[in-house]
């Protein structure tokens, strides 16, 4: 059994990284995640592993994919700037299916904007930020033992899909420290990478995909030579441009994605008769669980679905919960972005009032409690 | 026909200068095993994309001729390209290649080299994607002093886009949005590439192969950041677009515009004097800087690493 011990957010989110296998880290500076950068320039060397500070968030990401195509579990940590500059290369990653796991911080914008305060401002982000119609894996750790289990989950993902896989929580979360036991990962936890199965040919085929709909990528310099390229290709590897066969690439790299929806269950807190559903994730969900309770306790029919995964959107987990509501409440850090998701499913049978703050600071259980209080008495009620 | 522009003194546009400069016959084709560079090509990519005339593919096969004298198979040597015609030849190599964004090839190599220091990396770019986009990348790989082989295939233009304006076109020279002629100063990238800390900064021209192809081995031998700047041309757009006339014009007025040093450009090419009317500035051709400090990856003590 692993000992107790008190860790801090991002020193968690480190420590799983090493946990997880992770041998290369490339990242720039900024609040809130430089702890992160921090501990791994202290660790990595001296386990054979790589570490260097690029010269931007760019950069730092190019470089990270080039260590992952060089067959190392790659990361690296960042907040919004950062997450920014970096959207083109998530994008290149998600088309040329090279693993990757880039955990963002979450501070306030946009712009600089609250460099060191709280937001979940980044959820779209990290959904639509890069161009085109990219499928994306975000996961959503709502304390410090979770960011801890949630990022060897990322790279689990990210390597058995070959997709980048991002880890969104929030300033302080990354700051805060916790009780927490940190076990070492079991073999299947761990996972590994999707890489080749035939052995090298003039005929191999490094973009064939598996059943799962994961390209079977060798790593550089193991005896396979083939192209690697961020415009629409073949099985082969070369650039192509044949609508049909680009539909069906995309279609695909959808596809796989959704293995992380039933891998990252969310958790369902007092659901099962419940009227009023909130929807909470990161540490909006510990005061949401707060406000649950003391609704429950005015009489309110209220339950909590945390979600642990943003993206793929978990539809019949969020649908499911709805399904027997009359109000849902969503309760986010941002001016709606999730909210929208909710309201979408919702499709006009259950009645969405999201409790939304933008301004730097945590959502409490009290003003929780109260707008739910408002919402059934001006809309349920009525 | 519009008139010719003047540029530092000279003029650019006419077309009847260009002749007049005797070459010595092709020395590749007499060499043993001439043509076997043939075996790196990976035909399955085929055909290429580049225009006849371009400049990128005299270099490239260049590039295939001292890899071949190298390399029986490119099993352990990564080309890594950014975006644009020049960038576009990697995928023409039966090696890993990895054909990335646009001005961030250096990124990547960086990643992969550290990552796998025992592989051979080479990355290939362009003069909009090395030193405008990816500008930054490339002094910060050059001040790390990192073990690749950088070859910058400088066209004075961005060729992929359709002939716009470069941090490298020459002044007064037209581009497509420079309808009036380039107002700002090229970049010298070998200066540049030197102050920010390369070890090995060479400049070469596609119009002298044999040149660049010593000049290229000696940079794949040099451990560190080696720069080679390597002047081509695109015909369909620079060449047009300023009435220099075809390929074979276009490499005369490299030609022209060559001041070489002499101990690395030995034979030098009799030009028949002509009126002073050089296309380009003079530049100076050949390795213009060699020196030894601790690669990054000897500093991180990651060489010799088998993994
Ligand atoms: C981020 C981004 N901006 C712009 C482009 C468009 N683009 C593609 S190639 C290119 C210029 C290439 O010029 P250069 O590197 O000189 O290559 P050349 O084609 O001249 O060989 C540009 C601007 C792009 N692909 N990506
Ligand atoms: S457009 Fe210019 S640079 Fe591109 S292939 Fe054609 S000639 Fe070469
Ligand atoms: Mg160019």
């Amino acid at each position: 059994m692993a000992e107790r011990q008190l860790v801090q957010g991002n020193e968690a989110c480190a420590r799983a990284a090493l946990a997880a296998g992770c041998s290369f880290f490339a990242g720039y500076p900024i609040s809130p995640s430089s702890e992160i950068a921090e501990l791994l320039a202290r660790e990595l060397p001296g386990r054979g592993g790589v570490f260097i500070q690029m010269e931007d968030e760019i950069a730092s990401m190019g470089a990270v994919l080039g260590g992952s195509l060089g067959g190392r579990r790659a990361m690296t940590a960042t907040s919004g700037p950062g997450f920014t500059l970096m959207q083109e290369h998530l994008g290149y990653a998600s088309l040329a299916e090279i693993p990757c796991v880039v955990v963002d911080v979450m501070r306030g914008g946009p712009s600089t904007g609250l460099p060191t305060s709280p937001s979940q401002g980044d959820v779209m982000q990290a959904r639509w930020g890069s161009h085109g119609d990219r499928a994306t894996i975000a996961l959503a750790p709502g304390n410090v033992a979770e960011v801890y289990t949630l990022t060897v989950e990322a790279f689990r993902l990210a390597e058995a899909l070959r997709t980048p896989v991002a880890v969104l929580y929030d300033e302080v979360i990354g700051h805060m420290r916790e009780g927490v036991q940190l076990p070492a990962p079991t073999a299947a936890q761990l996972g590994r990478r999707t890489g080749p199965i035939a052995p090298p040919s003039p005929d191999f085929l490094p973009y064939q995909a598996n059943k799962a709909g994961v390209a079977m990528v060798p790593d550089f310099g193991r005896g396979y030579r083939f192209h690697v390229t961020g415009l629409m290709h073949d099985e082969r590897g070369y650039p192509m441009s044949d609508h049909a066969q680009v539909a069906a690439l995309l279609e695909r790299l959808e596809r796989k994605v959704a293995a992380a929806v039933p891998a990252v269950p969310p958790e369902r807190y007092r659901l099962d008769d419940a009227d009023v559903v909130v929807l909470a994730y990161g540490i909006v969900a510990r005061t949401a669980r707060a406000a649950v309770d003391t609704l429950r306790e005015q009489g309110v029919r209220a339950g909590l679905l945390r979600t642990r995964l943003l993206w793929p959107l978990p539809v019949a987990s969020v649908t499911e919960a709805l399904s027997g509501a009359s109000l849902a409440v969503v309760a986010e850090m941002n001016r709606g972005q999730w909210a929208f998701e909710v309201q979408r499913l919702a499709g006009g049978h259950v009645e969405v009032s999201p409790y939304l703050k933008a301004g730097g600071s945590v959502i409490t259980a009290e003003e929780l409690v109260e707008h739910v209080l408002f919402a059934t008495r001006e809309g349920v009620g009525a | 026909m519009q008139a010719p522009m003047v540029v530092d003194g000279t003029s650019i546009g006419g077309d009847e200068q260009q002749r007049g400069v005797t070459l010595a016959p092709c020395p590749g084709d007499e060499r043993p095993g001439a043509g076997s560079e043939k075996r790196l090509l990976r035909y399955a990519m085929m055909p290429h994309m580049l225009c006849p005339g371009c400049g990128h593919g005299i270099v490239f096969e260049a590039m295939l001729r001292v890899l071949a004298e190298r390399y029986e198979t490119l099993d352990t040597v990564a080309f890594v390209a950014g975006i644009g015609c020049s960038s576009r030849v990697v995928g023409y190599v039966d090696a890993c290649t990895l054909h990335t964004t646009h001005g961030r090839p250096l990124t990547f190599a960086t990643g992969l080299k550290l990552a796998r220091p025992e592989l051979d990396v080479v990355v290939v770019t362009g003069d909009g994607d090395g030193l405008s986009i990816g500008g930054n990348h490339l002094i910060h790989a050059a001040r790390r002093n990192i073990d690749l082989t950088c070859v910058l295939f400088n066209n004075e233009i961005y060729g992929m886009t359709g002939g716009q304006l470069a941090p490298t076109t020459i002044t007064g020279a037209y581009t497509s949005t420079s309808p009036a002629g380039n107002h700002e100063r090229p970049f010298d990238a070998a200066k540049l590439v030197e102050a920010a800390g390369a070890t090995f900064v060479a400049r070469a021209q596609s119009y002298r192969t044999q040149v660049f192809e010593d000049i290229f081995a000696r940079a794949l031998d040099h451990k560190g950041f080696s720069f080679v700047e390597v002047m081509t041309d695109c015909t369909e757009y620079f060449g047009r677009t300023n009435r220099l006339g075809n390929g074979a014009d276009l490499l005369f007025s490299q030609a022209r515009a060559e001041q070489a040093i002499e101990t690395d450009l030995a034979e030098r090419p009799t030009l028949t004097p002509v009126p002073p009317k050089a296309v380009r500035p003079v530049m100076e051709m050949g390795v213009l800087h060699e020196s030894r400090r601790p690669t990054l990856e000897e500093a991180m003590g990651l060489t010799g690493e088998q993994r």
